[in-house]
C-alpha cells in the first residue's frame, strides 16, 4: 500500500499532498502534518547527498519499521511516496519515474511552475495511477490516454460558454512576468541512468 | 435559459480562478494570511451563488487551499453540491474535493450515498471512474455497506476500466466492511484470470493485500498464483504474487518446495533488478521454511547469497541497500553463509550513505561470534568517534549495545572488556541513550556475580568523576549513567576498595543539580555505603572514625532535604534522622554497624519482564467487577463507555483505575495550591535548593568554573577497552598454546595413528572459554509461570476483522445488502434477513460479536488441526504414492478416519492443495504455459491435473482423480464437497422459485405431494439473474432461462431467455453479452467483434415478458460450463432515462447438452452389450415420491426417455448432441433411489450423475 504521496520543493513547501490514507493511517491531524510530518520528511529527505539511496527508514515518524519513504529528487522537487512492506521499493522508485515522466508529456516539459499552477491536473493524473493507495496503471500510454480522453470531455462540456471565461484567462496571463513559461526553473525529467530498466 | 447561462460565464471571467488564486498569493508573500483570508472571503460569497460553474471554481481554489493547510470542512456541503453536478467538470472537481477534504468523520458522506450510486452506475465510464477514485478516499462503514453491491457488479462491467477500479477499490470496502468479503470474494478471484491485464494486475494486488495480513486463509489460492507466476510477464504481477507467495510458504512447506525451482529459473532469467530482488526475497522465506530436508538446500542459499552480494556491490545505492535488507533476512537462519561476506559488510560501514551503514550495522549484529565481537565492537567504537550528527552516533550505540547483549550476552567472554566498553560510551556527548548504559550496567552488574567487583571499582571512578558526565548541560542524557554508577556502587558496596572516598563522591553538593530521580538514588545509596563503611570501621578500635562518617552524612544531607524533589526530600530526612539517632548512639559506644546494615540486607534478583502478569489472580478477586457501582449518567453518554471498556478489556483494568485516580489526585493537589497561594497565611515554597548551597559554608562551594571541552575527555583512571582486546588476545593464545600441548600429550598418549586430526585449524566458536566464571543469573518468574510469548496483534488493527474463511461456501444470510423496495414484498426471502441482521450487528452488544468471534476462532482451530491431521497423513500418503502401489489397508484406515471426521468443505480443499502441492511434478516454463493453452481449449484431464483443480471449484476433477493414481478418498471428499454445494444451490434455486414465478404456492406443493397426485406443473426455466436495486421508479426485471441442445449441429446449444419487465417503465435497446471461454462462444452476426453485445429484438413495456433465444457454440461438453454476462438497458421514464445494467451467470449443466432420443428396447441391449460403456452409480437417499414422479422429473429435467418400466425399475436413455449415448437403471426401493449408469464418456456421466442427484436433492 502507498500510504502518502508528497510533493514538495527544495524549501520544503509543499506542492502536492494526499491526505486521507495519511490522516487516517497516522491518525495525523492536519496542524500536526505541517507542523511535525512535513518538516521532519523534509529535513531527512533534504539533507542527503545526490548519489545516496533513495529508500529512508522513517521509524516512528511514519508509523513503524514497516513504512518507508521512498523519494526522488528532480531539480527542484522532491517526490516521495511513504509505503509499507508490500510494495516493490524498486517497483516504487519506477512507478516514481513513470509519474515524472507522465507529467513531462501532459505539461510539455514540466517544471515546478506547471505544479504549482495545476495542481488539480497533477492531481487527476495521480487518480489514473495510483487508487485508494494502490496502483492502478504503470503503463504510460495509458494512463496519458485517458487522462486525454477526460480533458476532451471537459473540453465539449465548456463548449462555447466556455470560450469567454478561456480567452479572459488568456489575456489574464499575457503580460504577468510571473507565466510558467517564461521562468525556466528546469527540467525535472531527469532519467536516473542507474535504475535498471523494470518494464 | 440560453442567457443565464451565458451571463453566467462572463460573470465567471472576473471571478478569481485557481491560477489567479495561487499568483496572487505568490504575489503577497509577506501577508499571505491575510490574501489568503480575503480569499477564503470571497469563495464564501461564491458558494453562495446558484450557478453550479461558480461554485465548482470556487471548490476549486478550496482544494488548494487545503493542500496549503487551511481548513475548509466548513464547506463539505457545497463539496457535496458540486459533485453532484451533473457535469463532468465539475463533478471531478467536486470529487477531488472531496477525496482531500472528507474524512470518516465528516457527516455530510452520509448524503452522498446515493449520488455516488448514481455516478456509479453512469452510463459515462468516466464519471463511474471519477466516482470510484474520490470514493477510494473517503468511504466509511457505512458507505461500503449501502454500495458494495453496485461496486461488486462494477466489476463485471464491460469496460476494463472500470472493472479494474471497481476491483482495487474493493479492498477498501473489505476493511470497511468485512461481511463483504465472502460474497465478492468468487468474483474478485475470477478477476484474477480477466482477459485484461490491468484488472488482473488490480485483482492481483488486492488479493496480495488481503493475504498479507491473513495468509492462511488464502492459501488455496496457492495453484492459481502458481499458475499465474509462470505464464504472467508483467514484473508488476510477478512482483505482487512472488511476495504473496513470500507470505505463504511459512505455512505451508511444501509450497516453497514447488516454487524454489521457478524461483531459480526467474533469478536465473530476469533481467530486472526489482524482479530479481523479490525472487530472491521469496527463496529466503522459502527456506526459512523448509528448515531442513531438500538436498540442494545450500545450493539456493549460494544462489541468493552470491546475487545478493552482486547487489551490494553494484555502484547504485539502490541496489546496495536492497541486497543488504535481503542479506539481513538471510542471516536469520543461514549465518554462516553470510558470514563469509562480512569483509563486504564492514566495508559498507564506510560508506557516506547513512541508510546503508544502518542496514550493514543490523547485518553485524548476526555475524558476531565469541571469537570476532571485540574486533568488531572495536571497529564501532572507532566508528562513534568519527560519526558526525547524533542520529547515526545513538544508533550506533544502541547496535554496539545490541550485539553484546544479544541472546543474554551469549558472546562476551570478558565482562570487563564490556563493562569497560559501557564507560567509554558514557563518554559520547549529547547521546539520548543514558538509560539504556546505564541499564546494561544495572543488568551486567546484578547477573554476573563475578564482574560485581570490577564492575564497582569502575562506577566508584565514574562517580568521583561525575563532574566530567555533568559538566554542560549538553551531556544531561548520559547523567543517567550515574543513577547506575551510584545504585552499584551502594548495592554492592562490600565490593569496594576504598568506600569512605565513594561516599564522599556521593554527597558532593554538585549532586544537587542533577535530575531528581538520580539524587534519590544518591541518597539512598549514601545510606547503603554509611552501612559499609559503619561496619569496616566499628571493627577499628578508634571509633571516632565511625563518628567523623556520621557527621560527614549529618553534614551534607541537609542539602538534600530541601530538595525540590519530593522523593529526594523524603529519603534525605529520613536518613538524616536515622543517622542522628545513630550517632547517639555511636557517642554512647553502642555497636551499631549490624544493625544499620541490617537494614539493607538481602540480594535483589532480577525480576522476568513478564513475571508480573504471570502472576495469577488469586480466588474470589474480580478485578473487573465494580467496588462501587458507577454512578449512572445520561442515556447518551452511558453507550459510549461500554464500547471504551469493552475494547480495553484485554488489556488490564487495573492501572486505567489508578490512572483515574491520579488524575483526581493532582486535580485535588492542584486545587489546594490554587488555595494556599491564595493565603496570605500560608508560607509559599522554599526558593530552589541551588541558592542554599551557596549560602552554605565550606570551600567547595567557592564557584569554579568547568572547563568546557569539546574534545571527549578520558576519564582518567579507566582502564581502556582496547587493552581488554589485547589482554585477551593474549589470554586466548596461552589458552590455545596450553591446548596445543594438552592435546600433543593426548595424541602421545593416544598415537593410534590419527595423527592428522585438529592439527593447527582454526580454533573453533566452543574452544574460546570465558575469562570469568560467568554465572548468569535468571530472571525470576512467579511459580508456575512459563516464559511464553503470546504476545497477541493490535486489536484495532482493521485486517483483524477481515480474517475470514474464504473456502466456506456462501450462507444465504451472507449476501450484500440490496436496495429493494421494502415494502413491497411481504414474504420475506433469505436475502432481505440477510440485509436486515447485516445492520443489527451494530447494535447487538459488542459481547455478543466477541462470542461469534471466538466461535469462529474455534472453528478455524479445528480445521487447522485436520489440516495438521491431513498434512500428517499426507505425508505418509507421498510416500507410498512413490513407492508405486498404494498399500490398501493403509488407504483404508485413512479412508474411514475421513469418513469420522466431520465433512467441512475446508478439509476437502485442503486436499485438493494437497493434491497440488504433492502430486504434480514441477512442470518446466515453456511447459506449463502450453499446457496452460492446451487446458483451456479442451480441458484435457492431464493438463489440468497439474495447475487448475482449484480455481474453479464446481468443474468435476473425477477425471483427473481418475487419470492419476490418486487414492479413492479424496474423490469422496470432493463428492461430499459437491454436494455441500449443490444443496446450497438447490436452496437459492428454491427460493428463487418462489420468487420469480409468483407461483410460490406451487413450489412450496411440490417438496409434498401425495402419492395419488397427479405430475405437479414442472418447469425447465431457472432464474439467471434479476436486479432490484436503482430508485423508487425503477424497475425490478427477471431473466429467465433455458438451455437446450440443437441435434442438427453438434456444437450448438440455443439458450432461450425471458426477460421480464417488472417494473413501471419502458425498457429498451437491451443489449446481450456474455464474455466468451474457448469453449463455449456466443454466436455474433458476421462482421461484430467478439466482445459486441448482441441487440434483444424487442422492448419491453411495464409488465410484459418475451423470450430471445441465443445460439452459443461449444467444443466440448463433458464438463458443465458457467459464462458470465451482462445485460444493458435503458430505462425510460417519462421524464427521464438511465442505463442499467445486470450481470448474470449462465450455467451450461451437463443435462443441457442431452438430448431426448428414443430407443427401442432391443436397440438398448445390444448398446449395453457392447462393452464400450463405461459403468458408474449413485444412490439417492430419502426420496419420497412416486416412481412415475420421478421417472418424469428425470425424463423433464435431464431429457431422458423411458426405454423400459418393470415395476419399481426402468431403464432410461438419452444421447448428447454430441452423439453420447447415456444410458440408467433406475431403480427404487423403499425411500432409496439407486441408479446405475453408462456412458462412453466416463466424465460426461459423472456429471450428468451429479445433476441428476442435484435435482432430487431438492425433494
Amino acid at each position: 500500500m502507498i500510504k502518502a504521496i508528497l510533493i514538495f520543493n527544495n524549501h520544503g513547501k509543499p506542492r502536492l499532498r494526499t491526505n486521507n490514507t495519511l490522516f487516517t493511517l497516522f491518525s495525523l491531524s492536519n496542524n500536526l502534518f505541517f507542523s511535525h510530518f512535513l518538516p521532519e520528511t523534509f529535513h531527512l529527505v533534504s539533507k542527503r547527498d545526490e548519489n545516496v539511496c533513495n529508500f529512508l527508514e522513517g521509524g516512528m515518524l511514519i508509523g513503524g519499521s514497516d513504512y518507508k519513504l521512498i523519494y526522488r529528487h528532480y531539480a527542484t522537487l522532491y517526490f516521495v511516496f511513504c509505503v509499507d512492506s508490500s510494495e516493490s521499493e524498486l517497483g516504487i522508485l519506477d512507478l516514481i519515474q513513470v509519474f515524472v515522466e507522465t507529467l513531462d508529456k501532459c505539461f510539455e516539459n514540466v517544471c515546478e511552475l506547471d505544479l504549482i499552477f495545476h495542481v488539480d491536473k497533477v492531481h487527476n493524473i495521480l487518480a489514473e495511477m495510483v487508487m485508494g493507495g494502490m496502483v492502478l496503471e504503470t503503463n504510460m500510454n495509458e494512463i496519458i490516454t485517458q487522462v486525454d480522453a477526460q480533458n476532451k470531455m471537459e473540453k465539449s462540456e465548456a463548449g462555447i460558454a466556455g470560450a469567454p471565461a478561456r480567452a479572459v484567462s488568456a489575456v489574464k496571463n499575457m503580460n504577468l512576468p510571473e507565466m510558467p513559461r517564461n521562468i525556466n526553473i528546469g527540467d525535472i525529467s531527469i532519467k536516473v541512468p542507474n535504475l535498471p530498466s523494470f518494464k | 435559459m440560453a442567457l443565464k447561462i451565458v451571463k453566467g460565464s462572463i460573470d465567471r471571467m472576473f471571478d478569481k480562478n485557481l491560477q489567479d488564486l495561487v499568483r496572487g498569493i505568490r504575489n503577497h508573500k509577506e501577508d499571505e494570511a491575510k490574501y489568503i483570508s480575503t480569499c477564503i472571503d470571497e469563495i464564501k460569497q461564491e458558494l453562495k451563488q446558484d450557478n453550479i460553474a461558480v461554485k465548482a471554481n470556487a471548490v476549486c481554489k478550496l482544494t488548494y487551499l487545503q493542500m496549503l493547510g487551511y481548513d475548509v470542512s466548513w464547506a463539505a456541503f457545497n463539496i457535496v453540491e458540486v459533485m453532484s453536478s451533473s457535469k463532468f467538470t465539475y463533478k471531478r472537481i467536486g470529487y477531488l474535493a472531496a477525496s482531500q477534504c472528507f474524512h470518516e468523520s465528516t457527516d455530510v458522506i452520509m448524503l452522498t450515498t446515493n449520488q455516488i450510486r448514481k455516478d456509479l452506475s453512469s452510463p459515462n465510464q468516466y464519471d463511474t471512474g471519477v466516482a470510484l477514485t474520490g470514493l477510494s478516499c473517503f468511504v466509511t462503514p457505512d458507505l461500503a455497506r449501502d454500495l458494495a453491491n453496485d461496486i461488486m457488479t462494477l466489476m463485471s462491467h464491460t469496460k476494463p476500466y472500470i472493472r479494474k477500479k471497481a476491483v482495487l477499490i474493493m479492498y477498501k470496502v473489505f476493511l470497511k466492511y468485512p461481511e463483504s468479503l465472502r460474497p465478492a470474494f468468487p468474483r474478485l478471484k475470477e478477476k484474477l484470470e480477466d482477459p485484461d491485464p490491468g484488472v488482473q494486475s488490480a485483482a492481483v494486488n488486492v488479493i496480495c493485500e488481503l493475504a498479507r495480513r491473513n495468509p492462511k486463509n488464502y492459501l488455496s489460492l496457492a495453484p492459481l498464483f502458481f499458475k499465474l507466476m509462470t505464464s504472467s510477464t508483467n514484473n508488476w504481477v510477478l512482483i505482487k504474487i512472488i511476495k504473496l507467495f513470500g507470505a505463504l510458504t511459512p505455512l505451508e512447506p511444501r509450497l516453497g518446495k514447488k516454487l524454489i525451482e521457478p524461483l531459480t529459473n526467474l533469478i536465473h532469467s530476469t533481467s530486472a533488478m526489482s524482479l530479481l530482488y523479490e525472487c530472491v526475497n521469496t527463496v529466503i522465506a522459502v527456506l526459512i521454511s523448509l528448515s531442513s530436508g531438500m538436498p540442494n538446500h545450500s545450493a539456493s542459499i549460494q544462489l541468493c547469497v552470491q546475487k545478493l552480494r552482486i547487489l551490494i556491490e553494484d555502484s547504485d545505492q539502490n541496489l546496495k541497500y536492497l541486497g543488504l535488507l535481503a542479506m539481513s533476512k538471510i542471516l536469520k537462519t543461514h549465518p554462516k553463509s553470510v558470514q563469509s561476506h562480512k569483509d563486504l559488510i564492514l566495508q559498507c560501514l564506510d560508506d557516506k550513505d547513512e541508510s546503508i551503514r544502518l542496514r550493514a550495522l543490523d547485518l553485524l549484529y548476526g555475524m558476531v561470534s565469541k571469537k570476532n565481537l571485540m574486533e568488531i565492537v572495536k571497529k564501532l567504537m572507532l566508528h562513534v568517534d568519527k560519526a558526525e550528527g547524533t542520529t547515526y552516533r545513538d544508533e550506533l550505540l544502541t547496535k554496539i549495545i545490541d550485539i553484546c547483549s544479544q541472546s543474554n550476552y551469549q558472546y562476551i567472554t570478558n565482562f570487563e572488556w564490556y563493562i569497560s566498553i559501557l564507560v567509554e560510551l558514557t563518554r559520547l556527548e549529547g547521546t539520548r541513550h543514558g538509560h539504556l548504559i546505564a541499564s546494561q550496567m544495572l543488568d551486567v552488574a546484578i547477573r554476573v556475580k563475578a564482574i560485581r567487583g570490577f564492575a564497582v571499582a569502575q562506577m566508584a571512578t565514574l562517580l568521583d568523576n561525575a563532574h566530567l558526565l555533568t559538566g554542560n548541560m549538553q551531556r544531561m542524557g548520559i547523567c543517567e549513567v550515574l543513577y547506575a554508577a551510584a545504585w552499584i556502587c551502594g548495592e554492592f558496596s562490600e565490593h569496594l576498595e576504598n568506600p569512605m572516598q565513594t561516599l564522599e563522591a556521593m554527597l558532593r553538593p554538585k549532586v544537587a543539580t542533577l535530575p531528581g530521580h538520580i539524587q534519590a538514588v544518591y541518597v539512598q545509596n549514601a545510606a547503603k555505603l554509611f552501612a559499609t563503611v559503619l561496619k569496616s570501621q566499628e571493627g577499628n578500635t578508634d571509633s571516632t572514625a565511625a563518628q567523623e562518617t556520621s557527621q560527614l552524612m549529618i553534614d551534607r544531607l541537609p542539602l538534600f532535604v530541601q530538595s525540590a524533589n519530593l522523593e529526594v526530600q523524603e529519603r534525605a530526612s529520613c536518613i538524616l534522622q536515622l543517622v542522628k539517632y545513630i550517632q547517639k548512639l555511636q557517642q554512647k559506644d553502642v555497636e551499631v554497624a549490624e544493625e544499620v546494615s541490617a537494614l539493607f540486607a538481602g540480594e535483589l534478583n532480577p525480576v522476568a519482564p513478564k513475571a508480573q502478569k504471570k502472576v495469577p489472580v488469586p480466588e474470589g478477586l474480580d478485578l473487573d467487577s465494580w467496588i462501587n457501582e458507577p454512578p449512572s449518567e445520561s442515556e447518551s453518554e452511558d453507550e459510549q463507555p461500554k464500547a471504551i471498556f469493552a475494547k480495553e478489556e484485554p488489556k488490564h483494568s487495573r492501572p486505567r483505575r489508578e490512572e483515574v485516580d491520579e488524575k483526581e489526585l493532582a486535580k485535588r493537589r492542584e486545587a489546594r495550591k490554587q488555595e494556599q497561594a491564595n493565603n496570605p497565611f500560608y508560607i509559599k515554597a522554599s526558593p530552589s535548593s541551588q541558592k542554599v548551597y551557596q549560602e552554605a559554608p565550606g570551600v567547595e562551594h567557592i564557584p569554579v568554573v568547568q572547563i568546557d571541552l569539546s574534545v571527549p575527555l578520558k576519564v582518567p583512571g579507566l582502564p581502556m577497552s582496547d587493552q581488554y582486546v589485547k589482554l585477551e588476545e593474549e589470554r586466548r593464545q596461552k589458552e590455545r598454546a596450553e591446548k596445543k600441548k594438552k592435546e600433543k600429550k593426548k595424541r602421545k598418549e593416544k598415537r593410534s595413528g590419527r595423527g592428522k586430526k585438529h592439527d593447527s585449524g582454526p580454533e573453533s566458536e566452543e574452544d574460546i572459554t570465558p575469562a570469568h566464571q560467568v554465572d548468569i543469573v535468571t530472571e525470576e518468574m512467579p511459580e508456575n509461570a512459563l516464559p511464553s510469548d503470546d504476545d497477541d496483534k493490535d486489536p484495532n488493527d482493521p485486517h483483524k476483522a477481515l480474517d475470514i474463511d474464504l473456502d466456506k461456501p456462501l450462507a444465504d444470510s451472507e449476501k450484500l445488502p440490496v436496495r429493494s423496495h421494502r415494502a413491497a414484498e411481504a414474504p420475506k426471502s433469505p436475502t432481505e434477513d440477510g440485509d436486515a441482521t447485516s445492520q443489527e450487528p451494530k447494535k447487538k452488544s459488542s459481547k455478543e460479536k466477541r462470542e461469534k468471534k471466538k466461535d469462529k476462532d474455534r472453528d478455524r482451530k479445528k480445521s487447522k488441526e485436520e489440516k495438521k491431521k491431513k498434512k500428517h497423513k499426507h505425508e505418509e500418503k507421498g510416500e507410498d504414492l512413490l513407492g508405486g502401489e498404494a498399500e490398501e489397508p493403509v488407504v483404508q484406515s485413512e479412508e474411514t478416519n475421513e469418513v469420522a471426521a466431520p465433512p467441512t468443505s475446508t478439509s476437502a480443499e485442503v486436499s485438493d492443495l494437497d493434491f497440488w502441492l504433492s502430486n504434480a511434478p514441477v512442470p518446466s516454463n515453456t511447459q506449463e504455459t502450453a499446457t496452460v493453452a492446451a487446458a483451456e481449449a479442451a480441458p484435457m484431464p492431464e493438463a489440468t491435473s497439474g495447475i487448475a483443480p482449484d480455481s474453479e471449484p464446481d468443474e468435476p476433477k473425477d477425471t483427473e482423480m481418475e487419470e492419476t493414481k490418486s487414492s479413492k478418498h479424496k474423490k469422496k471428499k470432493q463428492k461430499k464437497e459437491k454436494e455441500e454445494k449443490e444443496k446450497k444451490k438447490k436452496k437459492k434455486h428454491h427460493h428463487h422459485h418462489h420468487h420469480s414465478d409468483g407461483g410460490g404456492e406451487e413450489a412450496v406443493q411440490n417438496g409434498t405431494v401425495e402419492e395419488e397426485e397427479p405430475l405437479p406443473p414442472m418447469s425447465n426455466y431457472c432464474l439467471l439473474a434479476e436486479n432490484s436495486y436503482v430508485k423508487m421508479m425503477m424497475e425490478d426485471a427477471d431473466e429467465v432461462y433455458d438451455i437446450q441442445g440443437n441435434l442438427q449441429d453438434g456444437s450448438q446449444v440455443v439458450v432461450s431467455v425471458i426477460f421480464e419487465n417488472k417494473c413501471d417503465s419502458f425498457l429498451k435497446s437491451m443489449e446481450f453479452n456474455v464474455l466468451d471461454s474457448l469453449n463455449s462462444k456466443l454466436q455474433r452476426p458476421e462482421g461484430s467483434g467478439p466482445h459486441d453485445g448482441l441487440t434483444v429484438p424487442f422492448q419491453l413495456p411495464p409488465g410484459v415478458s418475451n423470450e430471445a433465444r441465443f445460439v452459443f457454440t461449444v467444443q466440448s461438453i463433458i464438463m458443465p460450463q458457467k459464462l458470465k454476462g451482462t445485460l444493458t438497458f435503458i430505462v425510460k421514464n417519462e421524464d427521464s432515462s438511465t442505463h442499467e445494467k445486470l450481470d448474470f451467470k449462465l450455467h451450461f449443466t451437463c443435462t443441457s447438452y442431452l438430448i431426448t432420443t428414443p430407443c427401442y428396447s432391443d436397440a438398448f441391449a445390444k448398446l449395453l452389450e457392447s462393452g464400450d460403456l463405461k459403468c458408474s452409480s449413485v444412490r439417492l437417499e430419502g426420496v419420497n415420491m412416486p416412481f412415475h414422479h420421478l421417472l418424469a422429473r428425470i425424463c423433464f429435467h435431464h431429457h431422458f426417455s423411458v426405454v423400459e418400466r418393470i415395476d419399481s425399475c426402468a431403464s432410461m436413455y438419452s444421447r448428447s448432441i454430441q452423439g453420447h449415448h447415456v444410458c440408467l437403471l433406475v431403480k427404487v426401493s423403499a425411500q432409496t433411489v439407486s441408479i446405475d449408469a453408462k456412458c462412453d464418456e466416463p466424465t460426461l456421466l459423472g456429471n450428468v450423475l451429479d445433476e441428476i442427484k442435484q435435482t432430487f436433492s431438492q425433494c
